[in-house]
């Protein structure tokens, strides 16, 4: 079957069987990476712009990776650079971006919905790699194609995703897309960090105390707290936040034995996550990073209409 | 110009009226309405039949923009769509730019409005100098300048204190307060209902409490200095609770809502429509059935509008940027008149709210058809079938989520002062 999006700009609008279509193309992709020579045809002569209005490292520079594996040209605006700064609106960026002819615009927003509104307006494919609080698509993917290759597959697995879920884009595309995939997930935080009505988005559960969440858990994805972000109504300290809602020795066995520790970076050592667990041997937080390269090839390859060259 | 207006339906809740009936105006007033009137030499003869005949509508809260932000709308534009959506008297809130807390500023819009508007305006003035919430307007000045009322709207008095003075103040010089009720520390960043939709779209929720405990507030601020008070667009189920309660024990108080308080949910805002961003904002499938329950039990007094135009470059952007508002004006009719069909009200109580309330309200001499009074009039097809477009509306601005809709119902004529203004082609 083929993948019919024209765009990838979060995981509810996505269908399982699409889901698992681009987990298996990540898969395939990943053995590219391992080769001496990292590149393979497929996008030549297609050009993909990553438009990043929020600082991104690992994002940008896994996207980028994808895209060059592929053969793909890739250009970078970062919001510094751009004319964002003299005011221009997301709107004249997108139809200047536009009028270079470009295939595919990877694009990071503060604002969510922001790819909506782009990918109402452009005829090129926009992929999402994050807008606001509301989807981390590739996050979302690549977290489940590393659950997938431990545990084989993703349904029945209990999966806890603790902290700041209001303000997460990462939580959402996880929830859409385990819980689409089979999963159970048990969320757990701080309740000024509970976004209401969230244990209605499917077979979700909502924790206060985050022991319930990682008991008997298979994964536990520890979100990253940001304190300049999130302001300071919501928390008294990072102290008592490490206290509560930190994943540590102590409370990790209470995890399955064999659970996986994500997180999706960059890690607060010694708030959301203890070194020792995020060093650890249940840690697969360097695995997630690997992986983000095959999802984002997959991402862009499906998006382009996942046809192999014909030369 | 005098004008026989044969055979509607006259509803007229204020004299108790509805019956088949002809109408007289003659020299811009009601000259007499009775069964078999035969035209005068040289009147012009409306057909009603099957038509609605009420007094002139009255939009008690506009925004028309009207000094300093024509690009949004103006005094023209305004009138015109109020005209258009079968308002013969608009109330226009004082956010303009300067702010209208001076007779100036009124005096502008008065005299701007009788030499080039269409329609009645009668212009609300500011609570505070500048709605800045630090100091009191001259509303003695704004009253005799020919202000209606005065309101902070869309920057609520936050300062308990002032609020209170503002009431008693205004008391004093015999003008209503108007509040926009809504707490802004809890609305804080917000731009959508807190709720299952913004948890899905990740845009930071206004939760219903930032209405209802700024209601309370003003509640409590009109009984304890005895003021009488109105509450605009009212939006939630337990501000109407606070609000049916406070009429219960007698404080003076008033509320009206907006059409899409009673038309639409939050998950009008799916797909990221700034068409469906205002303030309060959108609410539950639970507040909007309690908004009908309210205008049926009478704890809403009127229904207006909150028209607020903004251009396409406000609306046409991220979200979470996107000016707060819709316009309101000619879509209200056909809205409100399917509260009728659906049998939340009867035709006598929509006119109610629409014309004799929302007069009594605001203390203008609108509002009835009796003879002698000003003949505002609107004549209204209840089955007239039309879709919303863009381009067909009066308004300057097309900021509307109804665009595309079809509605049912529109005014046919709209009659100020005894003129034709509008008629319907």
């Amino acid at each position: 079957m083929g993948f019919k999006h024209k765009d990838i700009i979060g995981l509810q609008d996505l269908t399982r069987e699409e889901i698992q279509l681009l987990l298996d193309t990540a898969e395939n992709m990943k053995e590219i990476s391992d080769r001496d020579i990292k590149k393979v045809p497929t996008l030549r002569g297609k050009t993909v712009v990553n438009v990043f209005y929020e600082a991104s490292t690992r994002t940008r520079t896994s996207f980028e990776i994808a895209a060059k594996r592929l053969s793909a040209d890739t250009i970078n605006i970062s919001a510094s650079t751009s004319s964002t700064t003299k005011g221009e609106t997301l709107s004249d960026t997108a139809l200047n971006i536009l009028a270079m002819k470009p295939d595919i615009i990877v694009m990071r927003h503060a604002a969510s919905g922001a790819h909506h509104y782009l990918a109402q307006r452009v005829s090129c494919s926009v992929i999402n790699a994050g807008d606001g609080a509301h989807e981390h698509p590739s996050q979302g993917l690549l977290d489940m194609l590393t659950m997938r290759q431990k545990f084989g597959t993703i349904e029945g697995l209990k999966v806890a995703i603790v902290g700041d879920i209001t303000h997460s884009r990462v939580a959402r595309s996880a929830i859409f897309g385990l819980t689409k995939m089979g999963a159970a997930v048990c969320l757990a935080g701080p309740p000024t960090m509970m976004p209401p009505g969230i244990e209605r988005l499917g077979n979700v559960t909502v924790c206060t105390d985050m022991r319930d969440a990682i008991e008997g858990a298979d994964v536990v994805m520890m979100l990253r707290i940001q304190l300049e972000r999130q302001g300071k109504t919501l928390l008294p300290t990072l102290r008592e936040y490490a206290r509560y809602y930190g994943l540590n020795p102590g409370n990790l066995p209470l995890a399955k034995k064999d659970a996986m520790v994500m997180h999706p970076g960059p890690i607060n050592r010694g708030v959301e996550l203890s070194s020792y667990v995020a060093d650890g041997d249940q840690s697969y937080i360097l695995k997630q990073v690997e992986n983000g390269v095959a999802v984002r090839m997959s991402m862009l390859y499906h998006v382009s209409g996942g046809e192999l060259p014909t030369e | 110009m005098n004008l026989l207006i044969k055979g509607g339906r006259v509803i007229d809740p204020s004299q108790g009226i509805d019956e088949t009936l002809d109408l007289l105006v003659e020299n811009g007033k009601v000259k007499e309405f009775g069964k078999g009137i035969s035209a005068p030499a040289g009147a012009e003869t409306i057909d009603a039949a099957g038509m609605i005949v009420t007094p002139g509508l009255i939009d008690m809260h506009v925004h028309l923009r009207d000094p300093g932000l024509e690009y949004k709308e103006d005094i023209v534009t305004g009138t015109r769509a109020a005209a258009v959506g079968g308002f013969t008297s608009v109330a226009c809130m004082p956010n303009t730019k300067p702010v209208n807390d001076n007779k100036a500023v009124t005096s502008y819009i008065i005299t701007k409005a009788r030499n080039e508007g269409i329609v009645n305006v009668f212009p609300v003035g500011s609570i505070t100098q500048g709605s800045k919430g630090e100091a009191l307007a001259e509303m003695g000045d704004l009253k005799e300048a020919g202000c209606v009322a005065v309101s902070d709207d869309g920057r609520p008095v936050t300062s308990s204190e002032l609020m209170r003075r503002a009431l008693e103040y205004a008391k004093g010089m015999g003008i209503m307060v108007i509040s926009h009720a809504e707490d802004l520390s809890l609305v804080g960043e917000g731009v959508m209902n807190e709720g299952i939709v913004s948890t899905e779209l990740g845009l930071k929720g206004i939760p219903w409490a930032a209405e209802d405990a700024a209601t309370a507030r003003d509640v409590y601020l009109a009984e304890l200095t005895n003021s009488p008070l109105h509450i605009a667009h009212v939006s939630t189920k337990g501000a109407l609770r606070i609000i049916r309660n406070a009429k219960a024990r007698g404080v003076k108080v008033t509320c009206e809502t907006a059409p899409h308080y009673f038309s639409l949910t939050d998950d009008a805002v799916r797909g990221y429509n700034t068409n469906a961003k205002m303030n309060p904002p959108l609410r539950t499938a639970d507040d909007v059935a309690a908004v009908k329950a309210a205008l049926a039990d009478g704890t809403i007094d009127a229904i207006a509008t909150d028209h607020a135009p903004h251009h396409l470059d406000e609306k046409d952007v991220e979200f979470n940027v996107a000016l707060n508002g819709i316009i309101g004006l000619e879509t209200s009719l056909p809205l409100s008149l399917k509260l009728v069909e659906e049998g939340v009200l009867t035709l006598p109580a929509l006119v109610e709210k629409l014309a004799c309330n929302p007069a009594k309200i605001l203390g203008i001499d609108r509002g009835a058809l009796k003879p002698g009074s000003v003949a505002d009039i609107t004549v209204i097809d209840p089955n007239a079938a039309w879709t919303v477009e863009a381009e067909k509306l009066a308004s300057k601005s097309k900021n509307s989520p109804f665009i595309g809709l079809e509605m049912k119902g529109a005014a046919v004529y709209t009659i100020v002062g005894g003129k034709m203004v509008f008629k319907r082609n």
